[in-house]
């Protein structure tokens, strides 16, 4: 799909700038032309498709169904779904928790919304498109959805009203189930595009830098480190490197996903797939900076109990990837 | 006079917007008063699932991202 942008890397590297594709510098650079164009260009396609979908299917028209219908048992499922069309910005975290409950939406199924959000969004999707293709971005996105509806699932199980802060008990007590449909805006696609592209601008300048820098550690490493190098460190066997990865990952801020382009390089040079996906998932799933804030509707016990259980089931997603591929 | 209201708990977005809105105000000599909602509690309140938002005259506006300058002159207009 990509072979016409190798082409030009190839052409300018080695034709333009006439280095020899033998040299380190001349291979680094190659694959950091080429990871910078096909990336960027993902971004932004992903990142608009996704505006105008959340345009026409905003956070509120998902709490209101989630709110109104019965789902027997399919609810976590939905908000789990639903978690991979919506833009997650963890500062609208508590808002969107608070709503939720509020409208009578199960603790469970909240969190199942929550933590598929973030962990299948648009950014992730773009990168690990670009570093790993259609096939693998596809299986990410289920493994999302699934572990999103699994750990809901279990954490509903777990009664957990009772280590929410007073105030949120008290909010969940008066909840009540929306009896209204949402009301759609009825602007025409040409009068929503400005705002969904200048959205999609000010989401791809945020994460820019980050991902330029990450491609271009990625392209010193690709060019400087030996194929299969981390192969005898961390290969299948070693059983300690997925929940290694994934507890060095969890503390960081989604941002980081500009490192992400480092993690393609890792694999290129012997670490097993699973073990990076632990790790991408750690990376966006959660975040420091997002337990602080959940700090304001949870005790530490509850968030504690949170990002144990996705940890959990990210290591668990991590073996069983190293398991199948 | 005009009461714009900021709802957002402290997130980089909340705070731009602030930044706007405020210039907007001073670079047009608009008659309002700006205030920032931090309190989780009283952001509630307007039932928004989002932040940043622009509340003019107790009347939801924009909700869940930055407005460019022009936007909120639009609004205040």
């Amino acid at each position: 799909m990509f072979d016409w942008l190798q082409n030009i890397a190839d052409w300018l590297v080695y034709d333009t700038i006439g280095l020899s594709s033998e040299e380190h510098l001349a291979q680094a650079l190659n694959f950091f032309i080429y990871d910078a164009i096909k990336i960027i260009l993902l971004l932004f396609i992903i990142i608009f498709l996704m505006g105008i979908i959340n345009s026409y299917f905003p956070v509120e028209k998902v709490r209101n169904y989630l709110s109104r219908k019965k789902l027997y048992g399919l609810e976590y499922l939905m908000a789990s779904l639903f978690g991979v069309v919506t833009p997650f910005c963890s500062c609208s975290s508590v808002p969107l928790f608070i709503g939720f409950v509020k409208g009578g939406i199960p603790l469970g199924v909240t969190f199942s919304f929550l933590i598929t959000s973030p962990l299948v969004n648009e950014v992730a999707i773009a990168l690990f498109f670009g570093m790993f293709g259609l096939k693998i971005t596809i299986i990410y996105i289920i493994s999302g959805v699934i572990l999103g509806t699994f750990s809901g699932l279990l954490l509903e199980k777990l009664k957990l009203e009772r280590f929410l802060t007073p105030w949120v008990q008290n909010v969940i007590k008066n909840a009540e189930r929306e009896s209204e449909e949402f009301k759609q805006g009825n602007e025409t696609f040409k009068q929503r595009l400005p705002v969904i592209w200048k959205e999609a601008m000010n989401i791809i300048k945020g994460i820019l830098p980050y991902v330029v820098v990450g491609i271009a550690i990625g392209g010193l490493m690709h060019g400087y480190i030996p194929e299969g190098f981390f192969e005898q460190y961390m290969g299948k066997e070693n059983w300690f490197a997925v929940p290694a990865a994934t507890i060095l990952a969890v503390p960081m801020y989604s941002n980081a996903s500009g490192i992400l382009p480092v993690v393609e390089v890792l694999v290129a040079k012997g670490i097993p797939l699973g073990t990076a996906i632990a790790f991408m998932m750690g990376v966006v799933g959660l975040s420091f900076p997002e337990a602080m804030l959940l700090k304001k509707v949870m005790t530490w016990k509850l968030i504690g109990i949170f990002f144990g259980i996705v940890t959990l089931c990210i290591i668990l997603s991590g073996y069983i990837f190293n398991l199948i591929f | 006079m005009k009461t714009i209201k900021i709802l957002g708990t402290g997130c980089p977005k909340c705070k731009a917007m602030e930044t706007t809105v405020r210039e907007v105000i001073q670079e047009n000599n608009i008659n309002a008063e700006v205030i920032k909602v931090d309190d989780i509690m009283a952001i509630m309140e307007y039932n928004v699932l989002s932040t940043p938002v622009l509340v003019i005259d107790e009347a939801i506006k924009i909700k869940g991202r930055v407005p460019s300058k022009s936007e909120v002159e639009e609004l205040l207009k």
